[in-house]
């Protein structure tokens, strides 16, 4: 017996177009694996949690860190990039060191946390500025500045808290532990200049 | 050797050429290359070539076979896949038409041409090379007959656990004797220290005694526990192995195994070996009631008779007299014509992750712990308690994967501990009443009966928690922690982070080889792999055998399994072995090197080299001497025998220099063509 | 006298002064020569690798090759602060895992003249090398006012024994090496169970919710093992548990008053030397009340009240045996 095969055409300018898929950007672990420092093994995670088991901070994350490789690996590009987990990574390493499949997990975070400022994703501000101000006056003197890190940092995210901290910074002047003045180092002009070339290279890539 | 230019073909030499579908036709033209040695060849001795569709096909073989006997081919070269595929096959079809097997070469134009060429033409004129590299050597072939040496009947048995226990018993049922060496004073292994055993929670040891008692009185079965295999001569059908049988310091043949001598020891120590560190026993003991042999042993180290000089309780109180300090240990020597190596696994040490919190926390337990807590005839009695031998938990939490599936520790699964967790659950719920949580990353559940017992244990009500436990802590955090040990894990289907308080946590350690593991196979002189596990002849098709003809692997040994499977490896190595006694004799390949004595400078460089241990120096004429029975034919003493003394049938040098002659076509225009190549290089 | 180069890093010249003095104090004692890195700058914290890569990694270097510049007859850098360590011995680990990454850096670092080879360098831990090349017996020869009868809580904190690539520690959640230091000064070391947990790092000051929890349960654990103080390596934690120790109170309504002081203060303590000299009294909270303790004369080891152990009840099952250095203290 003979069977004759359906045949559909291909080019059909008569019915109306498919609607768009949502976005899933599949090249996003790609980049993630390539912005990080030595290899990241993203695309070794088993899902297994012991990260987001281990993270001390995690119930303040909008995603477990478990979660939020999920996400990388389904291309959720923008919802990964504005989730507030890398900001809240304090870099304990905890994850690093249990993960059983060797992801390098906290490099991961810190990959997401330039990508989601270059992309201008994140939801709240607040820990981006506070790298942002520190690294500042790390660029401008050398050495970085507690005092002036703190003032600019309350002053324009928490000012009400301001006068609560001023017994504490009383307390820490007093004992000789903060430097009201900031230090410059020596080779400033050849530093600035180092980073200067490096922060060209770091855009070319 | 044979000078191309001017021989006149003395070997009448059938050609092959396989098209294997398209596998090599592919790639290569198969016709061209029929007809180039049917003609280019002819001179030296090649009188039919053909090409064909499948070789390996009855019909190709037929060809063969045809042609063998009505064109009288005292030669044969087929060329097609490799000859660890085929070479039996082509043969053995030889040997049907009368034509000795080892006069048939097996060159291979598909896993070294057609599968790593693209270019045709390239591939056709390197097939045509290899072709004519095999012809040239098959000149040099000889008629070889296989080794025949004889079995020895009787078969050891390295290990009493269950895999050792089932092929003993399935050879000495067979009607042929076996000994059994088992390291410790009984037999059992691991399975006689479980509870139950799932899926069906039969009780282990129920179910095992039975078998050990049989091996204990089984008329063809030779008892040696408390023994260990010292050394290990000869080969497959004829080992020599010596057995260091040490000192139990009880005459067997006196005792009664009333149990006196134990009740009156005054040296309580902590049972290690099978109490799991739990529980005690004395300086003088019988590890576990149902004990075969029921024989007690005094442990030296610890008796205070040995250490200090006094005491001698046991003898004072012996009503038969069987106690004997000055008892020493035995060397037995035994002739053997198989071996089966059944030794089991070592449990993963989880003081290796102290997040886990094993050792430092007092209600942190590893499987086998738990095993002897919750068996009857353990430390509490079948009572499952806390450290403190009184409190029973509230609330138990059952961790998976402890060391396993982990490139930090080991990076395999260790195959049986998530159903051995759900046991547990099932366990501690049914005795206790407790609130039981269990933490796993997958649930592996793939045998008979094995899924529905995961049914089963969640219809009793334990709950899953699907997430890899992070750590297990003291510190109280929140409100409802303290005094109790806290596990903190992701719950991945959930999403978030959880803190559980449980009364006891059993942490599900995997299995590892055992800590000699490496030190055993070398003994043996067969292969282990890297992380400790012995390493089969064919992880699919041959999970049994080893490289090493005659020595065999069953149970753990060879990995990580559940009972079923390791009691039928246990009776697989038997049944081997069974088959190899009742043939009487085995048929080795006559593949192997042997030394030129008249060449020999006795150097000995060989003798360590020998993976298979198969060289003997003797002393008195100062020449090493190949064991034709353990040569595996690998080659390496050939190529590293700085005068050259030694050849292999089968890869003799006239061979092997004869294939490169044929490879690179001085077969074809002589040796003008290489001194011309010469000249053209060096002007 | 074993000769390092050091790299102090910011927190040393301001909120860890005390670490500093402390470390100067004891360095005679120990036979340590420190060679401060000449001109260096800061490593950029947990704060520049999380805006841009390259850079940071740069600002790492530049301190790498002012060091190995510098280098004569040592090749070792120490670093006391936690986030310098893991900052420069990271640097020197990935651009030698990773080519690109050293090809980048290197680049970047010609432009102001400077040049680092991956792998030039050691970079350690003070800790490591008062254990590893200073040995305990130095330490136990030096020891003058032994600490005997003061409790303390050994906290390494995170980024010192992690992530460990160049396996320097016994473990990277359990390291014994500072309960063992501090067991050299005759203090009675609790096992604490939180000794690697985290402290919260910058949270302090971007969700300080969520650095007062971390703060919280580390200063609780300590308080239920009876320790008189927590003895720390890394400034950061010594600044949140310290500082903000009043701020986590507030927040919580407890009142808590666990100090913290840096171990090099302790050794000094133990060698004899001043406290004014160690920074002892730059503490917020103060340490005074436990180091009390050991000032006055201690009464000879059968009068002093034994704690109570509570009794195991003879159906106990026995423990594991674990090995001499995880020895508990209750």
């Amino acid at each position: 017996m003979t069977t004759t095969a359906i045949e559909v055409e291909i080019e059909r300018p008569d019915l109306p177009p498919l609607p768009q898929p949502p976005i899933a950007d599949l090249r996003f672990l790609e980049e993630v694996a390539a912005a990080t420092a030595g290899v990241s093994r993203l695309e070794m995670c088993i899902q297994c949690g012991t990260c987001g088991g281990s993270c001390p901070p995690s119930a303040d994350m909008d995603h477990t860190p478990r979660q939020l490789f999920a996400m990388i690996r389904a291309g959720m590009r923008d919802e990964a990039l504005r989730s507030n987990t890398p900001w809240i990574c304090v870099s304990c390493y905890h994850c690093v060191v249990r993960c059983p499949q060797g992801v390098h997990i906290a490099d991961v975070m810190y990959t997401l946390k330039s990508m989601a400022i270059r992309a201008k994703l994140y939801k709240d501000s607040t820990a981006p500025d506070f790298s942002q101000t520190f690294v500042d006056f790390v660029e401008n003197y050398g050495r970085s500045f507690e005092f002036g890190l703190a003032t600019r940092h309350y002053l324009k995210h928490y000012p009400l808290r301001l006068p609560g901290m001023v017994p504490k910074g009383f307390g820490m002047l007093a004992r000789g532990r903060m430097d009201l003045t900031p230090h410059r180092i020596e080779g400033l002009d050849q530093f600035r200049a180092i980073l200067a070339r490096a922060k060209e290279l770091e855009a070319a890539s | 050797m044979t000078s191309p230019e001017n021989s006149s073909p003395t070997e009448r030499i059938g050609v092959y050429v396989c098209h294997c579908g398209t596998n090599i036709a592919g790639t290569v033209d198969v016709e061209d290359v029929a007809q180039w040695a049917a003609g280019r060849l002819k001179h030296r001795g090649v009188v039919i070539a053909r090409d064909y569709k499948f070789m390996c096909s009855s019909l190709g073989q037929e060809m063969i076979e045809k042609d063998i006997k009505e064109l009288g081919l005292t030669r044969v070269v087929v060329a097609a896949c490799s000859p660890h595929l085929h070479e039996q096959t082509f043969r053995t079809a030889c040997k049907r038409a009368g034509l000795n097997p080892y006069l048939c070469e097996l060159v291979s134009i598909r896993e070294q041409v057609s599968w790593v060429h693209a270019d045709k033409v390239a591939a056709t004129g390197k097939a045509k090379a290899v072709l004519s590299g095999g012809v040239e050597r098959v000149l040099h072939h000889e008629a070889l007959e296989p080794l025949r040496v004889p079995i020895h009947p009787a078969t050891l048995v390295v290990g009493g656990g269950i895999a050792g226990i089932q092929a003993a018993l399935e050879i000495a049922d067979g009607g042929f004797p076996v000994i059994m060496v088992e390291r410790e004073p009984s037999i059992g292994g691991h399975m006689a220290q479980f509870d139950k055993t799932f899926p069906t929670l039969d009780c282990a040891a129920c179910i095992l005694t039975p078998k050990m008692v049989s091996v204990g009185t089984h008329p063809n079965i030779t008892l040696l526990t408390y023994s260990e295999v010292t050394k290990v001569d000869g080969y497959v059908g004829n080992f020599t192995v010596t057995v260091r049988q040490k000192a139990r310091c009880v005459k067997t043949d006196l005792c009664t195994g009333c149990g006196v001598c134990q009740e009156k020891c005054p040296k309580k120590i902590i049972d290690e070996i099978y109490e799991a560190g739990l529980g005690y026993r004395k300086a003088i003991y019988v590890p576990f009631p149902q004990a075969v042999p029921k024989y007690p042993v005094i442990d030296r180290e610890n008796c205070t008779y040995f250490q200090k000089g006094t005491c001698k309780a046991c003898e004072k109180f012996c009503p038969t007299g069987a106690i004997d300090f000055n008892q020493e240990d035995e060397y037995i020597t035994l002739q053997v014509g198989n071996i089966i190596l059944a030794t089991g696994y070592d449990l993963f040490d989880p003081r290796r992750i102290p997040h886990y919190g094993y050792g430092r926390l007092a209600n942190v337990f590893t499987s086998l712990e738990f095993e002897r807590l919750s068996n009857a005839a353990g430390p509490t009695n079948g009572r499952i308690v806390l450290r403190d031998g009184v409190t029973v938990p509230k609330a138990v939490g059952v961790v998976h994967c402890v060391g396993s599936r982990d490139r930090n520790y080991n990076n395999y699964c260790s195959a049986i501990c998530c159903m051995q967790s759900l046991k547990f659950a099932h366990l501690v719920k049914e005795r206790t009443g407790a609130t039981v949580f269990n933490f796993y990353i997958d649930m592996r559940t793939p045998a008979k009966a094995y899924d529905e017992f995961y049914q089963r244990v969640l219809e009793e009500g334990t709950l899953f928690v699907r997430g890899r436990v992070a750590e297990v802590t003291d510190a109280a955090r929140l409100a409802g922690e303290e005094g109790k040990l806290i596990i903190q894990v992701e719950d991945t289907l959930a999403g978030k982070q959880r803190r559980i308080p449980v009364d006891m946590v059993i942490l599900s350690a995997g299995m590892q080889p055992r800590a000699d593991a490496k030190e055993a196979a070398k003994l043996f002189g067969i292969s282990c792999s890297a992380d400790g596990w012995y390493i089969e002849k064919h992880p699919k098709l041959d999970p049994v055998a080893t490289m090493t003809e005659g020595i065999f692997i069953a149970g753990c040994v060879q990995g990580p399994k559940d009972i079923p499977n390791t009691v039928v490896q246990g009776a697989a190595a038997a049944a081997r072995v069974l088959g190899r006694i009742q043939q009487k004799e085995i048929a080795l390949e006559p593949i192997r090197a042997s030394i030129i004595e008249a060449k020999c400078s006795g150097c000995r460089i060989c003798n360590n080299l020998c993976p298979f241990n198969a060289i003997l120096f003797h002393e008195d004429r100062m020449v090493s001497e190949v064991n034709p029975a353990l040569c595996q034919g690998c080659g390496t003493c050939v190529a590293a025998c700085p005068a050259g003394a030694i050849t292999g049938t089968g890869f003799s040098n006239e061979q092997v220099l004869a294939q490169i002659e044929g490879l690179l076509m001085l077969n074809l225009d002589g040796r003008r063509r290489v001194a011309e190549k010469a000249e053209a290089v060096l002007a | 006298m074993t000769k390092y180069l050091l790299y102090p890093g910011c927190s040393l010249e301001s909120n860890a002064r005390a670490y500093h003095d402390s470390l100067m104090a004891i360095s005679g004692p120990l036979g340590l020569e420190l060679e401060e890195i000449h001109d260096w700058n800061c490593c950029g914290a947990t704060e520049y690798v999380g805006i841009s890569l390259t850079p940071a990694y740069a600002l790492i270097s530049r301190n790498l090759a002012l060091a190995a510049k510098q280098a004569n007859g040592t090749r070792t850098v120490v670093a006391p602060c936690s986030a310098c360590y893991l900052n420069l011995a990271k640097a020197d680990y990935y651009m030698r895992e990773s080519p690109r990454l050293g090809v980048k850096v290197n680049t970047a670092l010609a432009a102001g003249d400077m040049h680092y080879t991956p792998g030039s360098l050691q970079i350690r831990h003070l800790l490591d090398v008062i254990m590893n090349d200073i040995g305990l017996e130095t330490v136990k020869r030096g020891v003058v006012r032994p600490l005997t009868g003061l409790r303390v809580a050994p906290y390494l904190g995170c980024m010192v024994p992690r992530p460990d690539y160049e396996h320097r520690w016994s473990n990277p959640e359990y390291p014994t090496e500072l309960d063992r230091v501090l067991k050299a000064l005759g203090a009675e070391v609790i096992d604490f169970p939180l000794k690697t947990h985290c402290c919260g790092g910058h949270m302090t000051q971007i969700g300080p919710d969520v650095a007062y929890e971390l703060i919280r349960r580390l200063v609780h654990a300590a308080a239920e093992y009876r320790a008189d103080m927590m003895v720390t390596l890394c400034p950061m934690c010594q600044l949140n548990i310290d500082a903000y120790q009043g701020e986590m109170n507030r927040h919580f309504g407890t009142n808590y008053r666990m100090p913290i002081l840096f171990f090099t203060q302790l050794m000094g303590l133990a060698f004899g030397k001043d406290p004014g000299e160690l920074g002892i009294g730059r503490e917020l909270v103060n340490a005074h009340a436990a180091l009390a303790r050991i000032g006055v004369e201690v009464p000879p080891a059968e009068a002093a009240p034994a704690p109570r152990k509570p009794r195991r009840p003879k159906e106990a099952l026995p423990m594991p045996h674990m090995p001499e250095d995880m020895e508990v203290n209750q």
